[in-house]
């Protein structure tokens, strides 16, 4: 075997200082030669490891072997075969958890960088690809629904349009996208990616209706029964905000993330007043909480021309549920992180606006339920950190608005019930998947959710005569 | 292909293509228009006191509405909007067919009387306008309707005729008294309640400004009588999902999107409601400047 290099080919970024000024993408992605170089230090494990720890099993050796020999197109459509999203994906999975954790590598060295190839090669493909428009494909198998634009609902699409079926996508925003779009930074993901991913569907003939909120404008009865769909999948997603509930959330300055960062990804409130959306962000902030959406959220504020940002957690770093690349980032860009410090009110002025955070200092004790160690108070005295600005940032439930009528079962906290094989809920021919059912988790989880049910569906259909005219499955699904 | 029985799926709003058209305006004061959209999804499933949310144009701001009128079967929905804002100035300066980029809803739960005989409607200013389908669905439902509803003067007084045909009575005010009672709407509302004997199956409910809606509240709070009104707090998406439009009620935080917008005004925290209302006043000052 050749001797391989030990770290990971570093990936070509904006310098920190002059990045956390603008809202574009940070990583600036692999040249040829260095995903080349990169892909080049594989293994080639007899069992690749990495594979097992993909929620959706994208076939890893192979792509960097085609990577490793040039081989881009190849190296896509490998990727393609198993992950609908891959120039997502490979910007946001928390791969370090996932494919690079099991990575042969990694036990003495750094693990092959597998997410920044990914990457590299879903954009490679983007930037080859033919640019001649081709005439979206017309779709006259059976119907089905999918119920919200986010990662779920876009792969079920993508997989059902391939099979053959007719599908149309509902989506209650103005742009479809869910999560992708409102949640997740321009630099992190830009939407330009992310436009391609949706273009590529609507070319492969998927139908999206924006403005259309499911159980609202229109109910699951109606969809069934007056609009000949034969089956729906709902995608629906985990928007709904968690609060603290502590003292003085209601304040002028207290966001939840969701808020701040719809205010900014969707309605575009840093280009205000050009965009007609305000967001008010101060000098001094606090973000509550350390997962992803609390970095994208700190970042951005520091984006939007905060002086001072600071994470606030009562965990520890170790408990920090963040991506390790989100996380140096922000260190790099100068966030602060407030470890063991547990928000118990907010204090406002006599206008009603926040001007501090009052915290109680933690330390840990024995593990609770999620298995990480509980946060008990240290017994110091609370103290008060001046802010102007709050964001709440610990997670996010399923929203009810579809679920309130308790025709689909649910669980205490709202998620759907889901049979674990199928996805089918408690209605047959009602399918769902990602944070709907599962609570907040990741993009690949809500993908690989999406494609499991389209399968499901696609035997349902056929089996009841629905789906005769449409492709054999796939194999992965 | 097996396409058996496809059903082409009804009044697509075919946003991409052609976005909701308006199909009527109408000047009803100096600042106030009424517009008529086509808007055939949302007007099959409009209930009286649910509101839409309307973005004019690509970068605009997703602003809420309350609906003034829906037809199902000629699929409109109707808004009445004052010029207050740059949003709802833009949404003024729009013709007849022009577009409105984006309509959603309807949103929010539709008006319920509780257990009452007999709704008084309060309407401030335009807020009249989204008065108006609750009390026909009221006066349908076999209640006793009556409205106050007051302006400034008499050109900025709106819906009278409509509220006339869905209630047995309509008392206008004006603050400088030229047209109808001369003074406050709720010091009509007070001779009213007086002139009432039994107001033990009395409801009211009023929608307007903030101010007034509050000293209707305190009005009622005196006689005893159930209230609810219609608010109206900063909202971005209107489904629940951003947490902005949050309203204490009873102690409790509930989302005037998906909880609202109608509550039991003895309950509602109007003093937190006022001042995050003005979370923007800076903003829109920079947004309305030329």
């Amino acid at each position: 075997m050749p001797l391989k290099p030990r770290r990971k080919t570093g990936m070509p970024q904006q310098p920190p200082k002059q990045r956390a000024k603008t809202f574009e993408e940070v990583n600036e992605g692999y040249t040829e030669a260095r995903a080349m170089f990169e892909a080049s230090r594989c293994l080639e494990c007899q069992i690749a490891a990495c594979e097992e720890g993909c929620p959706v099993r994208v076939p890893i050796k192979g792509f960097l072997k085609c990577v490793s020999e040039g081989r881009f197109q190849d190296a896509y459509d490998l990727i393609k075969s198993a992950n609908p999203l891959p120039a997502i994906c490979g910007r946001v999975c928390p791969q370090e958890s996932q494919c690079e954790k099991l990575c042969h590598m990694a036990t003495r060295f750094h693990p092959v960088g597998i997410g920044h190839l990914e990457r590299f090669v879903a954009d490679w493909e983007r930037q080859h690809r033919s640019k001649t428009p081709v005439a979206a494909k017309k779709l006259t198998g059976p119907r089905v629904a999918i119920v919200g634009a986010g990662p779920s609902g876009l792969t079920a699409a993508g997989e059902l349009a391939r099979l053959g079926y007719h599908v149309t996508i509902f989506e209650a925003l103005h742009e479809p996208g869910g999560v992708l779009r409102y949640g997740i930074p321009e630099f992190r993901l830009p939407k330009a990616v992310l436009d391609d991913e949706i273009q590529q569907l609507q070319q492969a003939g998927v139908e999206i209706i924006c403005n259309v909120i499911i159980g609202k404008t229109i109910t699951l009865e109606q969809l069934t029964k007056e609009m000949a769909f034969k089956a729906i999948f709902i995608g629906t997603g985990a928007g709904l905000p968690r609060f603290l509930g502590i003292p003085g959330e209601n304040l002028n300055g207290v966001y939840s993330a969701n808020e701040f960062l719809t205010r900014i990804n969707l309605m575009k409130a840093y280009q205000f007043p050009n965009a007609h959306t305000p967001l008010k962000v101060g000098e001094k902030v606090a973000v509550v909480g350390a997962g992803n959406t609390a970095m994208d959220a700190a970042r951005s504020a520091l984006r939007m021309g905060a002086k001072e940002v600071r994470i606030v957690y009562r965990r520890s770093e170790t408990e920090m549920s963040a991506r390790e690349e989100e996380y140096h980032h922000a260190q790099e860009e100068g966030v602060i992180f407030q470890w063991l410090t547990n928000p118990i009110r907010v204090v406002g002025n006599d206008e009603g606006w926040v001007t501090g955070l009052e915290c109680q200092p933690q330390k840990l004790g024995p593990p609770d339920e999620s298995g990480r160690a509980r946060p008990v108070s240290s017994g110091e005295p609370p103290v008060v950190i001046p802010i102007d600005t709050l964001v709440v940032a610990i997670g996010t439930r399923p929203n009810r608005l579809l679920t309130k009528g308790g025709e689909l079962a649910t669980t205490s906290w709202g998620g759907l019930v889901v049979s674990e094989s199928t996805g089918e809920t408690s209605r047959s021919g009602i399918f769902a998947g990602g944070d709907a059912v599962t609570g907040a988790a990741t993009v690949i989880l809500a993908a690989g959710a999406g494609q499991r049910a389209a399968a499901a569906i696609h035997q349902k259909l056929s089996a009841s005569g629905n789906g005769q005219a449409v492709k054999k499955t796939s194999g992965h699904a | 292909m097996a396409a058996a029985q496809e059903k082409p799926a009804p009044n697509h709003p075919q946003h991409t293509v052609s976005a909701f058209r308006i199909l009527k305006k109408e000047r009803l004061t100096p600042v106030t228009n009424r517009f008529v959209l086509d808007a055939s999804w949302v007007a099959r499933a409009a209930k009286p006191g649910q509101f839409v949310i309307v973005r004019v144009q690509k970068d605009g701001e997703r602003i809420p509405v309350t609906i003034a009128d829906f037809d199902a079967a000629k699929g409109t929905v109707t808004i009445v909007v004052q010029e207050v804002g740059r949003t709802s100035k833009l949404i003024g300066s729009l013709m007849e067919g022009q577009t409105v980029l984006d309509l959603v809803g309807p949103l929010g739960e539709p008006f319920h009387a509780r257990q009452a005989k007999r709704v008084i409607g309060i309407g401030g200013g335009f807020g009249a306008a989204a008065l108006y389908p609750v009390m026909r669905a009221l006066s349908q439902a076999g209640l006793a309707t009556e409205a106050v509803i007051g302006a400034r003067t008499r050109e900025f007084l709106v819906l009278e005729q409509e509220l006339a045909q869905v209630c047995s009575q309509v008392m206008p005010c004006t603050d400088d008294g030229s047209y109808g009672f001369k003074g406050f709407v709720t010091d009509r509302l007070k001779q009213r309640l007086d002139e009432l004997k039994d107001l033990s199956e009395v409801e009211v409910v009023a929608v307007g400004p903030m101010p007034m809606m509050r000293a209707v509240t305190k009005l009622t709070g005196q006689y005893k009588v159930a209230t609810q009104v219609s608010l109206d707090p900063i909202m971005v998406d209107g489904t629940g999902m951003c947490g902005g439009c949050r309203v204490t009620v009873g102690g409790e935080i509930k989302f005037a999107c998906v909880d609202g917008p109608f509550f039991d005004a003895h309950q509602v925290d109007f003093d937190e409601c006022v001042r995050r209302n003005k979370m923007y006043a800076h903003e829109e000052k920079l947004s309305n400047a030329p």
